[in-house]
C-alpha cells in the first residue's frame, strides 16, 4: 500500500519536475538577454531539478537513495546560484549590455574602478 | 569534553550496540545521543547553539518557501503572449550591512534564488551589491525588503 502511493506520488513529483524544465528552456528562448535568461536557467531549473530529485527519492523509498536525493537538492540550490552569479558578472565585466528594456541601470552611473557599458 | 565529542561517542556507542556501524546508524545515534543530553545534562548543549540551529532553520525554510514563489512567478511570466511588456528589466545598488565574505556570499545565493532578482556582483569596496531584477516595481521597496528579510536572518545566523 504505502509503495503504491510513493510510486504514484514519484510519478506527480516527476511530471511536475519535468514541466518546470520546460518552462525554464523556454524562458531561456523567450527572454531578451543573458541577464533576464539567467532568472529562468537558475529558479525555474532548480525547482525542476529539485522536483525530479524528489520524485526519485519516492520512488527508491530507501533511505540511502532518500538520503542521496535530498544531499543532491542541497548541492543543486548552493551551486546553481553561484553558477548564475558567474555568469552574469562575466557578462557584466566583459560590457555585455542589457537588453534596451532596461529602464534603471545604477551600475552604469557608478563611478570608479568597474567596467562600463 | 564539549558536545562534538560527546556526540561522537553516544553515535559510536550506538553503532557498537546495535552491531551496525552505517552512516545512517551512526547518525542516529548521534540524533538520539543528543536528545539524552538534552534530557540529562542540559548544561553541556549550550544554548546557543540550539537556537542558532533554530534560526539556519528558520532561515532554510523562508529560502525553500521564497525559491517556490519565484520559480513559479518565473515561470508564469514567461508563458505570457506578451512577455516584453511585462518585463522592466533593471540593475540595481543593494547597500550591505552584511560585512563578512561569508554573509555576503549567503546573501547573494539567497537573493539569487527568489522571487525576480539576480546578484550580478559586488562593488569593489564591499558597500554594495549590484542585483538584477526581472521587473521592477518599487526600487525601495525591494531594498527595504532584503534588508529586514534576508539580510538581517543572513546576520543572525552568522552572529
Amino acid at each position: 500500500m504505502i509503495l503504491w502511493v510513493g510510486e504514484y506520488a514519484a510519478g506527480v513529483l516527476v511530471v511536475i519536475g519535468a514541466l518546470f524544465s520546460l518552462i525554464a528552456a523556454i524562458g531561456v528562448l523567450r527572454l531578451p538577454d543573458l541577464y533576464t535568461r539567467m532568472h529562468a536557467a537558475t529558479k525555474v531549473g532548480t525547482v525542476g531539478a529539485g522536483f525530479i530529485l524528489l520524485g526519485v527519492a519516492a520512488a527508491a523509498f530507501d533511505a540511502s537513495v532518500v538520503l542521496r536525493a535530498l544531499i543532491g537538492i542541497g548541492f543543486l540550490v548552493l551551486t546553481t546560484p553561484v553558477s548564475a552569479h558567474l555568469l552574469a558578472r562575466a557578462a557584466f565585466l566583459t560590457g555585455t549590455r542589457p537588453t534596451w528594456l532596461t529602464y534603471i541601470n545604477e551600475a552604469e552611473s557608478e563611478t570608479g574602478d568597474k567596467p562600463k557599458y | 569534553m564539549n558536545l562534538t565529542g560527546l556526540l561522537v561517542i553516544f553515535a559510536l556507542g550506538w553503532a557498537a550496540v546495535t552491531g551496525n556501524f552505517g552512516v545512517l546508524n551512526l547518525l542516529l545515534g548521534a540524533v538520539i545521543g543528543g536528545l539524552a543530553l538534552l534530557l540529562f545534562r542540559v548544561k553541556t548543549v549550550r544554548p546557543a547553539f540550539i537556537s542558532r540551529a533554530w534560526r539556519i532553520a528558520a532561515l532554510a525554510l523562508l529560502f525553500i518557501r521564497e525559491l517556490l514563489e519565484s520559480a513559479v512567478r518565473v515561470a508564469i511570466l514567461v508563458l505570457t503572449p506578451d512577455l516584453s511588456a511585462r518585463l522592466r528589466p533593471a540593475i540595481i545598488a543593494f547597500p550591505l550591512t552584511a560585512r563578512s565574505d561569508g554573509e555576503i556570499t549567503l546573501l547573494a545565493n539567497l537573493i539569487t534564488l527568489t522571487p525576480g532578482t539576480l546578484s550580478v556582483d559586488v562593488s569593489e569596496d564591499r558597500q554594495r551589491l549590484f542585483i538584477h531584477c526581472l521587473s521592477l516595481q518599487d526600487r525601495d521597496a525591494l531594498i527595504d525588503g532584503i534588508a529586514i528579510g534576508f539580510e538581517a536572518k543572513v546576520i543572525e545566523v552568522f552572529k
